[in-house]
Order: C-alpha cells, then sequence, then structure tokens
C-alpha cells in the first residue's frame, strides 16, 4: 500500500530549514559555554593537583608548619587545618542562628513593605567586599586588643550572614503555603506553624545551604590577614589565640622563595578544594533526601 | 459584646439604603412577610452585617448580609471569581495573611463580631475549622496530623481515643487503621481530604468551613464527603463553598447564592443575589439571575 501526498501540501519549507540551522548554531554555542564552564574547573583542578600532589603525604596532614624549609617532608598543615576548623566553627555558630531567624522573619513575619528593604540590605552585604569586613573587624575588634581566632569567625560570620540568609529564605519560600494555612486554621499560631509545620519541611534544605555557603566563605583570606595572622606553628585549638589557617598559610607560603613551601602552598589548596568537594556531596545528598522526603516517599 | 438584635438590622438596612436590590433580595430584611428563612429551631451562629472585603482598593465581596443557622448545611454556590472562596475565609479570618486585605462590616459569631480589634483570630480559628480545596495533610503520619491540632491546644487526655473518634467521625478509620504510623502523603486524594476533615473535628470546633472540598476528587470520593456532610450536621454548623449546584443540592439545608454585581467604580465585586432554603433557591428561585444560574442558562 503506498500513500501519496495530497498534491501541493508540503511540510517542510525555506523558512524551517532556516530555523534549523539557528536552532542548530545556538544549541552548539550553548553546550560549548557549558564545556567552557566544565574546562575551567578541570584546568584549575588538575594544575594544583599537579603542583602539590607531590607534598601530600602521612606528615603533612600530621605535623605542623615550618617557617623555614627543612625539606617538605618534615613540615604539614595539622595547625593549619585545625585552625580553619575551629575559625569555621565558631563563625558558623555566630552567623547560622541569625541568618535562618533573620530569613524566617523576611519569609514568614515580615509584611512586603517590611521585605524588600531587607533583602536589599542583606544582598548590599553580601556584595560587600571580604577585605573590607577584614578592615573593619580590625578596626572594631583587633586594634588594642590583639587578634584571635575568634575575631577572625566574627570576620567570616559577617560574610556568611547573608549567604545563611538568603539560602534560607528560598527554602522556606517553596514551603507550600497550603501547609500554612492547614496549620493556622487549626488554631495554631504563626511560630507555631513556623517551628512544627514549615522548618520541619526546610531543615535539609537549609542545612544543603549553609553547606555551601560555609564552603565558599571558609576559603577566604583577606580578613584572617586581619583578625588571625600573627601564628605560631603549633597545634592549637584555643580560640582566643590568633590561630594558622589553611587560605592564609596558602597565601604566606605562596610568597616564600622556597620551593618546597611553594609546593605545600599547592597541596594545601588542593586539601581546600577537595574541602568544597566532599561539602557540596554532602549539601547535595541532605537536598536530595528532602526533596525525597516532601515528595511523599518514605 | 452586644448581640445584634432587631436595632442593628434597621442599623444596616438604613446603610444600605441605596442598595434597594439587595434588600429586595435577601430574606433577613424582608420582615415577617418572608416567604422562609432559617427554620425556626435553628440558632443563628453567624450574623453577617453588610460585609464588604477588600483586597488593596477593590472590593472581591460587597455587601453580603445573612445569616447561618446552627447545625445545617449552607452552602455558598455562584460562578468563578464571585467571592465565594473570600468570603467563607473571612468567617475564620484565614485572609488575614493576606497583604493588603482588609473588611468593612461585621461578622458576629455567637454576637461576637470576629472581626473585634481585641479578638485574637488564634481562637477564632480554633471555634471555626476549615478545609480547603485541595487536600493539605501534612508531612506526618496519619497519627500525627490528628495529634498535631491536639497537642497544640492541650488536648493530651486519652490521645488515642481522641484520634480514633476523629478518624471515625471522618468515615476514614476502617481503611487507616493498621496503618495509623504510615505518612499520611501516601493516601489517596479522598482519604487525604477526610484526613483534612477529621484533623479539623479532632479538635472540636463548632464550625467547619469547607472550601470547596471535593472539587479535586473524582466522583466516589466526592460522593463520600457529601454523605460525612449529612452526618457531621448533627455536631457541627456547616458552611460550604462549592461549584457544583447539584451538590450543594444534595447536601446543604440553606443556600446563598453569589454572583457578580453590574460595575460599580469601575469594577465588578462579588454580591449577594438570594438566599434561601435550598429547596426553594432550587425550584422556585425568587431572583432571575439565580434561576438563570441553577438552570444552566447563566452566561
Amino acid at each position: 500500500m503506498s500513500v501519496q501526498a495530497d498534491p501541493g501540501y508540503s511540510l517542510s519549507s525555506e523558512r524551517l530549514r532556516r530555523r534549523k540551522v539557528v536552532n542548530r548554531i545556538m544549541e552548539a554555542l550553548a553546550t560549548l559555554a557549558a564545556l567552557l564552564a566544565v574546562a575551567v574547573l578541570v584546568i584549575v583542578v588538575a594544575s594544583v593537583l599537579k603542583k602539590g600532589i607531590g607534598a601530600i603525604n602521612v606528615d603533612f596532614f600530621t605535623k605542623t608548619t615550618s617557617t623555614f624549609s627543612f625539606g617538605p617532608s618534615q613540615s604539614g598543615i595539622a595547625n593549619a587545618i585545625v585552625g580553619s576548623l575551629v575559625i569555621v566553627f565558631f563563625a558558623i555558630l555566630m552567623a547560622l542562628p541569625v541568618g535562618v531567624l533573620a530569613a524566617i522573619y523576611l519569609n514568614e513575619f515580615a509584611s512586603p513593605r517590611m521585605r524588600a528593604p531587607l533583602q536589599l540590605a542583606l544582598d548590599v552585604l553580601n556584595g560587600i567586599p571580604a577585605i573590607v569586613v577584614g578592615i573593619f573587624v580590625y578596626v572594631l575588634l583587633v586594634l588594642g586588643s590583639g587578634q584571635s581566632a575568634l575575631k577572625a569567625s566574627f570576620a567570616l560570620a559577617i560574610l556568611m550572614l547573608p549567604l545563611f540568609a538568603r539560602s534560607t529564605q528560598e527554602v522556606l519560600a517553596l514551603v507550600p503555603n497550603a501547609l500554612r494555612e492547614g496549620s493556622l486554621a487549626l488554631g495554631a499560631p504563626r511560630w507555631r506553624t513556623t517551628l512544627s509545620i514549615v522548618l520541619p519541611q526546610a531543615v535539609g534544605g537549609i542545612i544543603t545551604g549553609a553547606t555551601l555557603a560555609t564552603a565558599r566563605v571558609a576559603g577566604e583570606t583577606a580578613p584572617l590577614l586581619f583578625t588571625s595572622s600573627l601564628v605560631g606553628n603549633e597545634v592549637n585549638w584555643n580560640p582566643s589565640h590568633p590561630l594558622m589557617s589553611m587560605p592564609y598559610f596558602i597565601f604566606a607560603a605562596s610568597e616564600q622563595a622556597d620551593p618546597g613551601l611553594q609546593e605545600q602552598a599547592w597541596a594545601t589548596a588542593l586539601v581546600l578544594i577537595a574541602f568544597v568537594l566532599v561539602a557540596s556531596t554532602i549539601a547535595r545528598y541532605f537536598g536530595l533526601r528532602s526533596r525525597r522526603r516532601r515528595g511523599g516517599k518514605r | 459584646m452586644d448581640y445584634p438584635s432587631t436595632e442593628m438590622t434597621e442599623d444596616t438596612e438604613e446603610q444600605s439604603g441605596g442598595d434597594g436590590l439587595a434588600k429586595a433580595i435577601d430574606p433577613t430584611r424582608l420582615g415577617p412577610a418572608a416567604p422562609s428563612s432559617a427554620p425556626a429551631s435553628a440558632p443563628t451562629v453567624f450574623k453577617i452585617d453588610a460585609l464588604t472585603a477588600y483586597y488593596g482598593k477593590s472590593a472581591a465581596v460587597r455587601d453580603v448580609s445573612f445569616d447561618v443557622p446552627g447545625n445545617q448545611v449552607t452552602a455558598i454556590i455562584g460562578p468563578s471569581g464571585c467571592g465565594k472562596s473570600t468570603f467563607i475565609r473571612c468567617l475564620n479570618r484565614m485572609n488575614d495573611v493576606v497583604p493588603n486585605f482588609h473588611t468593612d462590616g461585621a461578622i458576629y459569631f455567637h454576637g461576637i463580631d470576629i472581626q473585634g480589634k481585641d479578638v485574637d483570630p488564634v481562637n477564632v480559628r480554633r471555634q471555626i475549622g476549615m478545609v480547603f480545596q485541595r487536600p493539605n495533610p501534612f508531612p506526618k503520619s496519619i497519627h500525627d496530623n490528628i495529634t498535631y491540632g491536639l497537642k497544640m491546644l492541650g488536648m493530651k487526655d486519652d490521645l488515642e481515643g481522641r484520634v480514633e473518634r476523629a478518624l471515625k467521625r471522618a468515615a476514614l478509620w476502617e481503611e487507616v487503621k493498621d496503618r495509623l504510623k504510615d505518612s499520611a502523603l501516601a493516601l489517596s486524594g479522598g482519604q487525604q481530604q477526610r484526613l483534612c476533615i477529621a484533623r479539623a473535628i479532632a479538635i472540636e470546633p463548632e464550625v467547619i468551613l469547607l472550601d470547596e472540598p471535593a472539587s479535586a476528587l473524582d466522583p466516589i470520593s466526592t460522593a463520600s464527603i457529601e454523605d460525612l456532610m449529612h452526618e457531621l450536621k448533627s455536631d457541627y454548623t456547616i458552611v460550604i463553598v462549592t461549584h457544583n449546584m447539584q451538590q450543594a443540592a444534595r447536601v446543604a439545608d440553606m443556600t446563598a447564592f453569589f454572583s457578580l454585581s453590574e460595575v460599580v467604580d469601575g469594577s465588578r465585586s462579588g454580591v449577594l443575589v438570594e438566599y434561601d432554603r435550598t429547596d426553594k433557591i432550587f425550584t422556585t428561585p425568587g431572583d432571575k439571575r439565580t434561576e438563570d444560574y441553577v438552570t444552566g442558562r447563566f452566561g
């Protein structure tokens, strides 16, 4: 059986062909741009890996930094890792409650008239360069009384706050209004609705956002120059002392003439990148899990 | 708190003196000659007095007045956009959370204006429960959906018994009694909606407002929700908004027909056209617009 096209009836035309070509070109350009972004990441990671991998060994994680090089195998960054952990931990402790509460206020309680200027303020805070925050904390807290890890944490907390608040707010906005109404209709006050219904829905997303923000801020160097840079070479968990940190060590060691120390700087950068990678993966896991729970699967 | 009795009625007549149409069709204002109104045995639970509800400057419903009798089903019908949902959400102050929403007029619940400044909407909603158009169970277990309100209100004695009674009352117990710990989100749409009804009646309100409770459900689930309403009206006063005229005819004792007004101040708003016993609305309506609507000639 053969089918004959109706005479004079066609589904293709010159214009259609042109549209197809334009479509192909645009598709190719977009793909190229996406590949370029991936390529940048690959090049950065590859060069850090190539230059730093030689310094990575057990000693690198267990021994402390050394200002003078006695050969790469004799020193490590144990104190910098500990210092970074302490500084970032206290920064989260300061910024997370404020950030989450600010987001709750913005999304659950603020009138539209209050919301716009507050959001703008958070965005402006987010746009302040890290070095400005560093100078601000230096003048406010360090001048006259000296450096400490807690002051560094405070500087990082200022950088974290808008990131925490905005990411939390985005997650809260995703919680369906029907759930809030269901709770209010049972005679629940607003705070109770927020605590028992809205937050449990959002907690996965809040953790995801907080982890990503932490990973970003943990690499900041400029605020640490002002607040936690006069440091010794021993492992120290005391936040009232200035502590060595990974970003500051990268900064300091990369300026040295000693190639061994330069290699250690690269290796430290590698550790930082690995930290970001692990944090993002964990964040993604939490995000997926909470989304699945919201979908009703147990 | 003074209960608005006859003086109040006179008062409103004065206020809306220019609105001859509303006066002519509102049975509460027709006086003794009114052919029918709420059965004498049913006490008035809500007295709505010249209620106008605004979003910003535009009125969604304008000058609505009627009485809702207790232990009866009162249906609100009308075309889309005539303010039915806006109106029913006023009855338990659910519109408070809407920015720029405000009202004129009064809603008396047992003689107390629920919109009064010293009235806490939380207390209003505790007495006047609500079930929404789309089932909105909390993402918790079936059991915890019921206990959420109970725990919050301190009704913690005999918690399990209260859960069982609420689920039985909502005709859901037999279907879920073996899986109370399962997620409520795993239930079907009709079951979810009955769970929402169970959740609302667990805290023992006096009134249940239903905003198109069956519009997202299949016919079988719809029938079970309608049966439920017949069951529940012995204990609760029920107000239901529905798109579905057959549904109103099946479940309601009283029916209010809302429609869109002619253009006033450059915009149209919802008005109450007619309020009467349901059989009267559907067989011998007093207003031409009601007749057109219930006979399907609405255009």
